[in-house]
This record gives structure tokens, sequence and C-alpha cells, in this order.
């Protein structure tokens, strides 16, 4: 019952007139991010991060964090209106979502998605409440050769299950680390990787100019090409009537939304996987399980339903390692990582000892922001459809200014925007050619935490390499790191094997 | 769309190549006085593997491995995806010599009236209302000055009124 002490003094926080106007501003404001074809929860996170120094650093995270929650919500509403998922991660949703809106059923599909996002939203943070504070205790046992073996158990991940090209993976892991060894040498501050003998990078090169670089110019080109003709857009209106018929249809469907929450909130928690593949299994699985699964991609609202709980429940799960571990789950929980560090919140286990107040505030403000992105997401619908309307250069040149202010803020050095404009461009060209953008902005963010925790061990333990498995945990993990790693060059050799035995 | 595969990864062996010549600065081999690696061993061990994983692409899109077919750009996309870059560091050049105010407009009305081709009322609306948005937020609201280059004598009086 400690636990729901922990949540009532949370609440205490996240209900305070500030916080409550902050969760539903930033709801708001995250329900257009996602909602625009192309920008999502990580586009929106990295270009208002910069701007989020109006509030108090404990409101800001609780600020970056709803807008992630109405990103999540939004991304739905292009799926259906457009037939364009607004953000990777709901590109499940518009198997079903578009055929229904053909139909002229686009009200009920965004009913269906609002009200699939709040169960799913709401089951997870049920278990994130349920499972933070044992996994916390846990981590408080971690010394820096666990830490090191997590983070590397992190990167692995990536190679073992994140599904691209292995050897890009490995590249975009290492050039994130090397990023983010730039600046000074943690343990002897001498200066190293100085480019050009440039003043600029003795601070280093921070996580934001490489994320609004990729994830603010970098995805602005890459949506040049994607969004040459306009889209049209599917007429809904909402009226009551709906709404009642959209409620009574959900409540068949509790069979279908417990199982993605669960499975989202998993699949959510492991860094490579993440809300896109949980979308993605839920509405496989929900096919499968149906009764009818000839209806899916026919306008089944179970379709609809299944990937938007499933996203959701996602987005909850990759907060759970970020806020307990301090191993984000996600790239845009590898954001409010780099936010919350640089507000001097370091995120791990000791922030439940030491900063308990903010801990909690932020787990109840998701309770809040759910609520608050299901209300706002039914009662803006007509205003959604008005605004998909929006020419699309109007809303790229928008966010190219907010790039290069937002980039200039922080630091207040040209520096940092000329970075942005750099990896704006190498980012587009890398990711045309299906490089992955994930691991980078992970590597870069983790970077000092590894090297550091690597050193550390190292200089205690007088250079015995051993020492990170002479200790069970850290064992564990790299045991576990290795099969990850391993995994791909498996599937290789057995299909090598099968080829020369069909061959003979 | 094959050839563009190889420039980018015989082009991320070089930046590899050029991060291990800066990493070599440092010590990057075993510190037998403190114990563990010295501080340009991660940098250049990491390089190491770019290195390899690069050239690994390298070597299998030349034995034919690649599953790339088709072009890489389509000439209009290359021309508007170039012209953005273009203009966005026309702009941030222009920003230290002719102050943000300066820079921002153009660049939106560069954006909005000619590759957006909007009409004169939209373009001007927003051209108009971005910086005075971008000054109250940035400036008065959370004091973060932005460059002014040129213009720096004109703020002077809002300065004045807001400060």
């Amino acid at each position: 019952m400690e636990l729901l002490g922990h949540l009532a003094d949370g609440f205490a926080t996240s209900l305070s007139p500030l916080n409550l106007m902050i969760v539903i501003l930033g709801v708001t404001a995250g329900l257009f991010i996602g909602a625009m074809p192309g920008l999502g929860s990580v586009n929106g996170v990295a270009i208002v991060l910069p701007l989020t120094f109006i509030v108090p650093p404990s409101s800001a995270i609780i600020l970056l964090a709803a807008i992630y929650y109405g990103a999540m919500y939004g991304g739905a509403i292009s799926s259906i209106l457009l037939g364009i998922p607004g953000a990777s991660t709901s590109v499940a949703t518009t198997f079903d979502g578009r055929p229904m809106a053909q139909q002229g059923k686009a009200g009920l599909a965004l009913i269906a998605a609002a009200v699939a996002s709040f169960v799913g939203g709401t089951v997870s943070v049920v278990l994130f409440t349920l499972f933070a504070a044992p996994l916390a205790d846990v981590a408080l046992a971690f010394g820096p050769p666990e830490e090191f073996a997590l983070v590397l158990l992190a990167f692995t991940t990536f190679v073992g299950l994140g599904g691209d090209d292995v050897l890009k993976t490995i590249i975009m892991i290492c050039l994130g680390l090397i990023l983010s060894t730039v600046g000074l040498d943690l343990i002897s501050g001498q200066p190293r990787l100085i480019f050009f003998d440039q003043p600029g990078f003795y601070s280093g090169v921070s996580f934001l100019v490489l994320a609004i670089g990729i994830y603010g110019v970098g995805e602005i080109l890459y949506t040049i090409e994607t969004s040459k003709s306009a889209p049209s857009v599917t007429p809904a209106k909402l009226t009551f009537k709906e709404l009642k018929l959209g409620i009574q249809q959900m409540n068949k469907l509790w069979r279908t939304m417990s199982f993605g929450s669960i499975m989202g909130f998993f699949v959510g928690m492991l860094p490579a996987a993440g809300a896109t593949p949980a979308a993605l299994m839920a509405y496989g699985l929900s096919k499968l399980m149906s009764k009818k699964p000839e209806t899916f991609g026919k306008g089944n609202i179970e379709g609809v339903a299944a990937p938007e709980t499933a996203n959701n429940a996602a987005s909850t799960g990759s907060l759970l390692p970020m806020l307990t571990l301090g191993i984000p789950g996600s790239p845009t929980t590898a954001l409010l990582l780099g936010g919350m560090v640089m507000w001097g919140l370091v995120p791990g286990p000791m922030l439940f000892i030491e900063q308990p107040d903010f801990v909690w505030g932020l787990i109840s403000s998701l309770y809040t922001a759910n609520l608050a992105a299901v209300l706002v997401n039914l009662a803006l619908i007509p205003v959604f459809v008005w605004a998909l309307r929006m020419p699309f250069t109007v809303l790229c040149s928008m966010v190219l200014i907010l790039c290069i202010v937002g980039g200039y803020a922080p630091s207040q050095k040209m520096h940092d925007v000329w970075l942005i404009v750099g990896f704006g461009a190498a980012g587009y060209l890398l990711r045309k050619a299906d490089y992955p953008m994930a691991p980078l902005v992970l590597a870069v963010v983790l970077g000092p935490l590894m090297e550091k925790s690597f050193r550390q061990t190292l200089i205690s333990e007088q250079g015995n390499v051993l020492a990170f498995i002479e200790r069970p945990l850290s064992a564990s993990f790299i045991a576990l790191s290795v099969v990850f790693f391993l995994l791909p060059l498996l599937k290789h050799v057995r299909r090598l094997f099968r080829g020369k035995r069909a061959e003979v | 769309m094959l050839t563009a595969d190889r420039m980018i990864a015989a082009a991320l062996m070089l930046l590899s190549l050029y991060f291990m010549w800066h990493a070599i600065e440092l010590p990057i081999g075993w510190n037998g006085m403190t114990g563990g690696p010295g501080g340009g061993a991660f940098p250049f061990w990491l390089s190491a593997i770019m290195f390899l994983a690069a050239g690994g692409i390298l070597i299998r899109s030349l034995r034919g491995n690649s599953a790339y077919s088709g072009d890489f750009f389509d000439p209009e996309t290359l021309r508007s995806v170039i012209g953005v870059i273009i203009a966005l560091t026309a702009t941030v050049a222009l920003i230290p010599w002719g102050g943000a105010y300066i820079a921002l407009p153009l660049f939106l009305i560069w954006y909005l009236k000619i590759f957006g081709k909007h009409g004169w009322v939209l373009t001007l609306s927003l051209t108009l209302s971005t910086p005075i948005f971008l000054f109250f937020f940035f400036e008065v609201t959370l004091k973060i000055l932005l460059p002014k280059g040129l213009t720096e004598p004109l703020f002077v009086p809002l300065y004045a009124m807001f400060f």
C-alpha cells in the first residue's frame, strides 16, 4: 500500500494547476504533431525540447511526456483520414482505418482509435506503476559493470531483433558512440576529436543537436519527396449517436484490447522493438484469433482497436526501462532521457530515492495525460479535419524555422546550428540508404554512460577484464548480449546451409 | 541505388579513418598505470569496427549480393532537396551577419512563395507573424537573445521597452 501513498503524493504534484495546464497543452500539441503526416512523437519531442526552458525542469518533463502521449493518439488521425500513417507507429492503423473512412465510417474509426488508445494507455500505465518501484529496487544493486553490460545489451537487441541490415545497424551504433566521445576525455580531461580545431567541439556533440538535425531537418527533407501530391482528406463528423455506437462496439472488443495492451507494454520495453512492431504484432494476432479473419483489411473495427491499444501501451512500456534503469526503450524516450540529464534529473534507480516527488509526479501525470488526450482528441476532431488540409509547405517551413532557432537557443552558439543542418542532410542520405536512425540516437545518449562504466570498472578492478563476468548480474546481461549479437549470424549460417542442401 | 549504396559505404569508411586519425592523439592502448584503456581507445576501436562494417557493405555490394535496384533519387526530388539544403545553408550563413530577423523572414519568403508557390497573403502573413512570435517567445519570455548582426541598433528601443 506504500505504492498508493506514493501515487497519491504524485497526484498532488500532477494535479497542481500549472502541471494540469501543461498536460492539456502538451497532449493537444502532441495530437497535432502526431496527426501531421510524417511527424511523430520523436519529431515532436525533438523540436519542442528546446522550447521547454519556459517551465521548471520537472514540469518540462511532464510536458514532453504529454506530447509523447498526445502524438501516439494523433498518429491514428491521419492514418484514418488521409490513409497516410501520421507516424510509423500507426502504420497498422491504416490497414482497417482507411477502408472504414472510405465506407463513410471515419467518425467511428476515430472514436475506436481514441478509445483503444485510452484503454492501451491506461492498462499500461497501471502496469508501469506496479513494475516501476520493484525494478528500480533491483537496479539499486547495479554497479558500473552491470551498467556497462546493460547498455551493451540494449545495443545488441538492435543487432539481434532490430530487423534492419546488421552491418548498417552496427555502423550507426558505432557512429553514435564515436560522436558521444567528442569533447573532453571523461577520465583524463584531455581534449579529443576536436574536428578542424573548432572550439565548438570542446563541449561535445549534444544529443539535442543530433536529434533536431535528424528528426527535424532530416525528416522534413525526407517528407518533401513523399508529400509531393496533396492528400485528400476524408470528411469526418462526430455525433453523440456515433459516439454511443462506437463505445457499444468497443465494449465487445475487450479481449483484443486487453491482449494488445499487455503485449504492447512488454514489447515496448525492448530497446529495439517499440511501438511500431508492437502495433503490427497486435494487428496480426487479432486477425489470427478472430472468428472472421477475412473481414480484416476491409474496415473491421477490431483492426483499428488492436494496433492502437498496442502502440500506446508500447510507448508507456518504453518509459519503464528509461526511468528505472536509465536505459531508454525507444528513440523518443532516449530524447526524454537526454532532456532529463540536461536538467539535472538523472534517470535510474537513484531518482526514485532522491527525487520521489518528481518520479511519482511524472507517473501520475501519465494518468492525467491519458484522460486529457482522449477528451481533447474527441473534442477536436473537426479541428484536425481542418488542420490536415493545411498545405505541407507551410508546416515544413515552420518546422525548419523552429529547428534553426530551437537549435540555437540552448547553447546560443551558431556552431550547433551548422551541425543541425549537416546532420539533417547526412541523416536524410543515410535514411534513404536504409541506415536505421534509432540506434544512432540511442548511442549518442548512452555513449557517455557506456564509456564511463566500462573504464570505471577497469580502473577499480586494476584492469581485470574478467570483472564484467565475475558478477552474476552483469555476466547474465553479457551472455544475453552475446546471444542477441550471434542471432543474425546464426540465421545467415542456417540460410547458407539450406542453400547448400537445395543445390544438392 | 547500387552506386549510391557503394558511395555511402565508401564515404563512411573514409569518415571512420578520419575519426581514427583524430583518436590517436590520445593513447589508444591499454594503460598499465591506472588499468583500463586510454582516452583515445573508445573512439579509435569503435571507428575500426565502423570501418570494417562499412567495408563489409562495400564488398557485399561489389559481389552483387545487394538487394537494391532502381534509382536512388528521381531528378525532381533531388532538385527540391538540394534547393532546401542550399536555402537553409544560406539562411544560417546570413544569421551572424544580417541577424535572425532578416535571415529567417527571407527564408520564409523563399520557401512559401518560390518553393511552395503560395499566394502573397499567406506568405506575408506568416513572414511577418513568425519573427514577432520568435521575439516574444525567445527574447521576452525566455531571455534568450537571438543573433541580430547589423540590425542590433534597431532593437535597442525594443530592449528598453521589454527589459
